[in-house]
């Protein structure tokens, strides 16, 4: 019976990279070749992983969405039962896999647009195959903008990309809560870079946001005062998702179910829901 | 479908009606004596029949073999937080309403495996969990309950994902639904517009007379049970009692749930005081999610041998009441009984619509019978959409 949406596929970690203090990318590809041969996904969307008499966790894409899914990578920052799991595998471990599941970035609203990328702390992993996917073809869009921080300098991900990405076209903006001795940025919460943003044409710009959710909130706040549409601001949520199909009713968020209709919604279509408290 | 020419004539001579003299009876009678036949009969077809039988002092679902074993000459009496059997005058089998079981425990069952990874000197194999195909024949079952059957049908078998075990169960189904002749005051299945009549979504639906079963025909899979059963064409005195058996229960019915917009009421009233009143009353004890027909939120755990070599993945019940339920990010999103409360309550009646196009209530009333501290939905929803939007 192949029709079990609750079926894991075993897959085997290729690579393990230390990314920052408990997080670390690991490199997958499922066992089965035929599976692996099929496997695509899209940025912004997640897989469950699955850990035997450990249990599952909801983690995002964060691999570039190439056309042969053979490999795919997923950071992971070790907090809970699972997660702290998944630590302790090196590559040739197995792992189980269940997915892609839920919406995906708008990349094709992006095109010929501006497009804000805010984030903070492991958001950026999310949002990280949108990054890819911007850049390998970098000539369909305007301006193309991260803004990200991190409470620390030594807490920033993926730092070693950074130059890469700015050399195929990307503008960086980094902050920090905090600076250490080394650090020459900017000091403070990361909507600020958007205030401080020039020449954009809110009219013709996709904001894309992952973080904390107070984070996504300010973020949104301020890019509406930028005059950015609330239709073009898209944002990522996380709930605690157990099916990732709409079935399990863990992740709902009033009428939606997070792990279906998003993580990736429209701002506009949530912005009511995010403000009522425990909802 | 191709539009319609009018010059052509459409109509099939195989397809033309075959025009029968004699008076063709929709409802049909069977003798209270030949109910055993009818159990029987679903037998001998390979189904297991499952039916009300008392059990701890309340009228619950169960395997039955025998018309003995149905609870004849009992009742219900229920009142919010109050449930209580006392002896009929007659010697009915089917005079009392629902009670704390529903039939969703066949279709989903609370405890479920769902895959098995076991590991080998290959590394882990990861396998479907074979299910056993169960025909389930349900005898008994009211118009609220098919109304939350087909409700569980939109959720586990929609157009993207289906529930194999719900899928398996649900198509092998067979329903022997029997019209309410009493209602509970608990009951308020006419305001959500799923009751107290049977009209559809049954293979046969009975009504209990004192000397037989009214039988009315809902499906080719209720016709081919009934043409083995020794049915007669209902008198026209037996469908006028039958008629007015049904409208008693239509009478009886006092509780009242104003639907009128109910879904944009509730979502424009979630800081109304009122979900603080009813938290300070609610035990966030989950009774009113595990009773309730159309209550489908579960979780899923491991479940593994010592050496952790043999792993199930298993589903179970789970209820939104629950503290865990909305665990994230080191904490739970609803960490409050007012916040629990208020999901339960404007997801049953509001966001139900918006997933799935319906209510997801019925309108039978378990969730006020069973609630410990007798908490009425119908009185909190009044309470909250009286006052203007908060």
């Amino acid at each position: 019976m192949t029709n079990n949406p609750w079926l894991s596929q075993v897959a085997t970690v290729e690579s393990v990279t230390q990314e920052i203090d408990s997080v670390a990318t690991y490199q997958l590809r499922l066992d089965d070749p035929r599976a692996a041969q099929r496997y695509r996904f899209q940025p912004g969307q997640f897989n469950m992983l699955y850990l035997p008499s450990c249990g599952e966790a909801a983690i995002s894409h964060s691999g570039p969405p190439s056309h042969d899914g053979n490999r795919f990578l997923h950071t992971i920052r070790f907090v809970g039962r699972v997660t702290d799991s998944i630590a302790k595998l090196q590559a040739g471990d197995q792992i189980g896999v269940r997915g892609p599941f839920g919406s995906a970035w708008p990349m094709r609203q992006c095109v010929g647009q501006d497009v804000v990328i805010v984030t903070g702390g492991l958001g950026l992993a999310p949002l990280r195959p949108a990054i890819y996917h911007l850049l390998q073809g970098r000539v369909d869009y305007r301006r193309v903008i991260l803004l990200y921080g991190a409470r620390s300098p030594g807490l920033l991900l993926y730092r070693r990309e950074m130059e890469s990405w700015q050399q195929s076209g990307l503008e960086v903006h980094l902050t920090v809560d905090r600076a250490d001795i080394d650090w020459d940025g900017a000091v403070g919460i990361v909507p600020l870079l958007l205030d401080r943003l020039e020449g954009l044409r809110p009219d013709q710009t996709q904001v894309l946001t992952c973080g904390p959710e107070v984070m996504m909130h300010y973020a949104a706040l301020a890019a509406v005062r930028l005059g950015v549409p609330k239709s073009a601001i898209w944002l990522s949520v996380e709930r605690n998702m157990q099916c990732a199909f709409g079935m399990c009713g863990h992740c709902q968020l009033g009428p939606v179910f997070v792990c279906r209709d998003g993580p990736v919604f429209r701002y506009d279509q949530v912005h009511q829901l995010l403000k009522v408290r425990d909802l | 479908m191709p539009a319609k020419d009018p010059t052509r004539c459409h109509v099939n001579a195989t397809e033309l009606p075959v025009i029968d003299h004699s008076p063709t009876p929709a409802q049909w009678f069977l003798p209270r004596q030949s109910l055993q036949t009818l159990l029987d009969q679903l037998q001998r077809l390979g189904y297991e029949v499952v039916g009300p039988r008392i059990d701890q002092a309340a009228i619950v679902y169960d395997q039955i073999e025998s018309v003995d074993e149905l609870p004849a000459g009992w009742t219900d009496l229920q009142s919010p937080g109050q449930y209580r059997l006392q002896p009929r005058a007659d010697d009915a089998l089917f005079g009392y309403v629902v009670g704390p079981h529903s039939w969703k425990k066949y279709l989903f069952p609370p405890l479920v495996n769902l895959m098995r990874s076991t590991k080998t000197t290959d590394g882990w194999q990861m396998q479907d969990e074979p299910q056993e195909p169960r025909r389930y024949a349900l005898l008994g079952v009211r118009a609220c309950e098919l109304a939350a059957i087909a409700i569980q049908d939109r959720v586990f078998l929609s157009e993207r994902y289906t529930d194999p075990l719900y899928q398996q169960r649900r198509h092998a189904l067979l329903i022997i639904a029997v019209n309410c002749t009493q209602a509970a005051s608990t009951c308020f299945c006419t305001s959500m517009q799923s009751g107290p009549r049977c009209t559809s979504g049954f293979d046969l639906a009975l009504t209990e007379l004192p000397t037989g079963f009214v039988v009315e025909i809902g499906s080719p899979g209720g016709q081919a049970v009934a043409d083995d059963l020794p049915l007669r064409p209902a008198t026209e005195q037996e469908r006028e009692s039958s008629s007015l058996a049904r409208k008693t229960a239509f009478d009886q019915i006092t509780r009242q749930l104003d639907t009128t917009n109910i879904r944009d009421k509730l979502m424009t009233r979630l800081e109304h005081p009122r979900w603080a009143d009813v938290a300070s009353r609610c035990l966030s004890c989950a009774n009113c999610t595990l009773v309730c027909p159309t209550c489908f939120c579960h979780s899923v755990d491991d479940v593994t041998d010592l050496t952790s070599d043999e792993v199930i993945r298993q589903r179970h019940w789970d209820s939104c009441f629950n503290m865990d339920f909305s665990y994230a990010n080191g904490g739970a999103v609803r960490d409050n009984v007012r916040s629990r409360y208020r999901q339960w309550l404007t997801h049953k009646l509001a966001s139900w619509i918006d997933q799935f196009g319906s209510s997801g209530c019925v309108g039978c009333g378990r969730c006020i019978t069973w609630c410990p501290v007798g908490i009425d939905l119908t009185e909190e929803v009044a309470a909250i959409c009286s006052e203007p939007s908060t």
